[in-house]
């Protein structure tokens, strides 16, 4: 049988000898180099700069790194991994919603509709599967309320690191989350139906609409002018999603779900996200005329009618979209965004495909690609080292670079 | 790009020539040419087999004779290894013992399977040949186990079993369970050490109700049956085997202690902890059956959970299976267990063991299954490649000699990549992916 495991390679080194390294910075050589903006680069050297940066990016042979800089090598480097939604930092690994010790922060079930909830308020930033993730590669993370309520509140964006959330914060509100569909009748006596449940929504969007209203003609003056509205922190926020500052990601996975999802999108002129999508393989002609991006549910989760080939057929159907990891309601409490990839890698997305839906294309639909997913020069510097193809169960990672900070180097 | 990303196993055309399932099988069968790995032994370059009559009669090399008569199949290019034992499964929508006590030893399994669930054709497409189907983990007892064979056909339970008649024989083993998960407001136990008390009172009571069988004479008249002191009696002799739901280091101690009270035979199911009892687990001659998950937690008894468990149990000399929990993991994945085991530290052949040869042990069915053996069932798997690697297939799944798993069959495929419920969509629905999928939509 053909060896596929990867001689280990890795060797954390100082290049230069006697001098301390400069603060920050790092360089890291690459028997293959994933940028994910352009083709693999074989035996490739990237330099992080001290302020966290990507400084260059070029074949081993032309690089100049400089003296008492900490070098790292590995067989295959990839950017760090973006997970296009999580709950984690609100969901911890205990899994506990009572008690002295809990951990359960993504849904609250006093109302349906909360937009007010923000995520930064709740991020655990210590939370021990923030480590485990990052263990797995993933350095960017959009994380915040979790499916179950018609809107559940707000999402943001971290990097896995940090005391705090300030420390990890890269955006502090990106989407509000929603959900369609009989998930949320099971956690409230109303909405009792899908149909109530955009009955509802519509209603909502409809008052922060009118709310956005009266606060422009107050803004504007004049002798008809109404009083500024009473400050709503609710409408604040769906007014923000009207405003198309924010978007909004709606999990829905059967065709009645997505279908509502167009339709309010089509109604109100939000910025939709389709998060979950189970069925969208029955729907994709539909999401691809709406120019609607999806968040596909990990392919290892057991929703109903979904398909290890949906990532492979969104790909096919030229839908942009990328693979998250998700909420779990139970074991695993979180999944492993390398190896959900790996499932839709080997499921006909290809290896190539999948590396991008959980880097490049999964920071474009968070609208963060101007720093992360890629390997390119200005970018933060965040790296994943691998011994192996980074898909392979037997491959092992063995670094993560966050803005030029190595946060690990032991291969697991 | 394939290169760049490391070694791909390149893509493998089907088999042309899909052998029709060997109804009778009256006349032998060889299959050649693939790396075989028969578990029991070193792995052969360029393998064959031979079976006849849902039987092993020969492994070998290139060289193995063919018996007169024989239909050759050539695997070349094809890895071919025992069908996949899976030691803890919920497939089926089993079902075992109800609130009104926490201890059922009278409830079987086998009278809540539905054969005609998907679930079933997901294990196939995985590669699993036998099963042991349980009900849950919620009670301190939840009833007794049965030993599958996932057979072609199957419209009645009775089509899959191991044991010849289930009025008569053991067919499987006693689901047990500690720590939290059987934790409840009375009948059940509120505390750990209330849940031990109420087991070995029940085992007392067998004790008792076996002296007493013992000391009839011949002339006594007969006595009332007891359904559930019978099934104990099948456990206290060895027979049926105890399947123990136990997580933390304290409740496996637990067992361990219960074990040596009552002298049952017993497999340690999940052991997320097991690793820190690893010596004393060795010393007892007591295996685990490892459920893989992703991460940690998820509840406070998986809080330790360790991806390094397999290494260390195997380096201790603890025998190591891997289950699928299904539906807490996915039956068509288990080989990820085995090889993120490898990835850890745990040998190629231990982890390959610890998805056949181990857990037929730990059923008490390695006369017949787990290895390619002459005069073992003729159970096997055919993959496109390595089995610990992702980008490998299940192609073929064979049972006693009979094709009942086929890649190749778009019917038999779709439950390879459906998803739970497989999918809703209509044939000419599928057939558009598949055109868009192969590039043509």
């Amino acid at each position: 049988m053909r060896a596929i495991a990867v001689p280990l390679v890795l060797a954390a080194a100082l290049a230069g000898g006697l001098a301390a390294p400069a603060a920050g910075q790092v360089a890291v050589r690459a028997g293959v180099l994933h940028t994910v903006s352009g083709a693999p680069l074989e035996n490739a050297v990237v330099i992080a700069a001290a302020d966290g940066t990507i400084e260059w990016v070029g074949p081993a042979a032309e690089a100049s790194v400089p003296d008492g800089v900490e070098v790292l090598e590995a067989a295959v480097v990839t950017p760090g991994l973006v997970d296009a939604h999580s709950v984690v930092g609100l969901s911890g690994a205990l899994n506990s919603a009572v008690g002295p010790v809990r951990d359960q922060d993504q849904l609250d079930k006093s109302a349906p509709i909360q937009p007010e909830l923000r995520a930064v308020d709740a991020y655990d930033a210590t939370e021990t599967l923030v480590d485990w993730v990052r263990a797995y590669g993933v350095t960017t993370l959009h994380t915040g309320h979790g499916p179950g309520a018609l809107i559940s509140g707000q999402t943001m964006i971290v990097k896995t690191r940090g005391r705090t959330v300030e420390e990890a914060t890269v955006v502090p509100v990106r989407m509000l989350a929603a959900t369609l569909g009989g998930a949320v009748a099971s956690n409230f006596q109303s909405p009792g139906t899908a149909a109530k449940g955009v009955a509802m929504l519509r209603a909502a969007l409809l008052g922060a609409q009118a709310y956005a209203e009266q606060a422009r003609r107050a803004e504007e003056g004049g002798q008809d002018a109404p009083a500024p509205p009473a400050r709503d922190l609710a409408r604040e926020a769906l007014g923000r999603v009207l405003a198309g500052e924010l978007s909004l990601l709606v999990t829905a996975n059967t065709v009645t779900e997505m279908g509502a999802a167009l339709r309010l999108r089509r109604e109100f002129g939000f910025d939709l996200v389709l998060d979950g999508a189970a069925e969208s393989y029955l729907l994709l002609d539909e999401i691809r005329a709406a120019g609607v991006p999806v968040v596909l549910h990990p392919p290892m989760s057991r929703v109903r009618n979904g398909s290890f080939e949906t990532a492979a057929a969104l790909a096919a159907a030229g839908i942009p979209f990328a693979i998250q990891t998700g909420f779990e309601g139970y074991v695993p409490k979180t999944r492993v965004l390398l190896w959900e990839a790996a499932i839709a890698a080997a499921n006909g997305l290809g290896p190539e495909r999948a590396l991008a839906a959980v880097t490049l294309d999964a920071a474009r639909i968070l609208g963060i690609d101007e720093r992360v997913g890629s390997i390119e020069v200005g970018k933060d510097a965040d790296l994943a080292l691998f011994d192996g193809d980074p898909f392979e169960y037997t491959t092992h990672i063995c670094g993560v670079v966050i803005e030029s900070e190595v946060l690990s180097t032991a291969c697991r | 790009m394939q290169r760049a990303f490391g070694a791909l196993v390149p893509v493998l055309a089907l088999v042309a020539s899909t052998p029709a399932p060997a109804a009778g099988q009256d006349e032998p069968h060889v299959f050649r040419g693939a790396y075989l790995l028969p578990i029991s032994g070193p792995p052969i370059e360029s393998g064959a087999l031979v079976v006849q009559g849902g039987s092993i009669v020969a492994v070998g090399g290139a060289d193995l004779p063919a018996p007169p008569g024989a239909v050759e199949h050539d695997l070349t290019g094809r890895v071919l290894m025992p069908g996949v034992v899976d030691s803890h499964s919920h497939v089926g929508s089993v079902s075992g013992g109800d609130r009104s006590s926490p201890l059922h030893p009278d409830v079987r399994a086998l009278d809540s399977i539905d054969v005609a669930s998907d679930s079933f054709w997901r294990a196939r497409a995985g590669g699993i040949t036998t099963v042991n189907v349980m009900p849950g983990s919620g009670h301190l007892l939840s009833g007794q186990t049965v030993y599958l064979k996932l057979r072609a056909g199957g419209r009645t339970i009775e089509d899959w079993l191991l044991c010849d008649d289930p009025l008569t024989d053991v067919c499987g083993g006693m689901k047990m369970a500690n720590g939290t998960n059987s934790l409840r407001d009375p009948p059940f136990p509120g505390t750990r050490a209330r849940s031990a008390a109420l087991v070995r009172g029940l085992y007392h009571e067998a004790q008792a109700y076996v002296e007493r069988q013992a000391g009839r004479a011949d002339g006594d008249p007969p006595a009332a049956r007891d359904l559930r002191m019978e099934a104990l009696a099948e456990v206290l002799s060895g027979e049926r085997i105890v399947q123990y739901h136990t997580h933390r280091h304290n409740d496996i101690a637990t067992v361990l202690r219960l074990r040596e009270e009552f002298g049952f035979r017993v497999v340690i199911q999940h052991g997320t902890e097991a690793w820190k009892l690893a010596d004393e687990l060795a010393a007892a001659g007591v295996p685990v059956s490892i459920t893989f998950i992703d991460a940690p937690g998820g509840k406070e008894e998986t809080l330790d959970w360790s991806l390094e468990a397999g290494a260390i149990l195997e380096r201790a000399g603890v025998d190591v299976a891997f289950n699928t929990d299904d539906f807490i993991t996915d039956s068509r994945l288990l080989r990820r267990a085995a090889a993120l085991a490898v990835r850890n530290g745990m040998s190629r052949a231990g982890a390959l063991e610890a998805l056949t040869l181990a857990p037929a042990r730990m059923l008490g069915l390695a006369d017949r299954v787990g290895s390619l053996e002459a005069g073992k069932d003729a159970d096997f798997v055919v993959l496109s490649g390595d089995p610990l690697s992702v980008y490998a297939t299940v192609e073929q799944t064979w049972v006693e000699g009979q094709l009942i798993y086929d890649r190749s069959d778009p019917e038999h495929r779709r439950y390879a990549v459906g998803g739970y419920d497989v999918y809703r969509m209509t044939a000419d629905e599928e057939q558009a992916l598949r055109r868009l999928l192969a590039g043509e939509g």
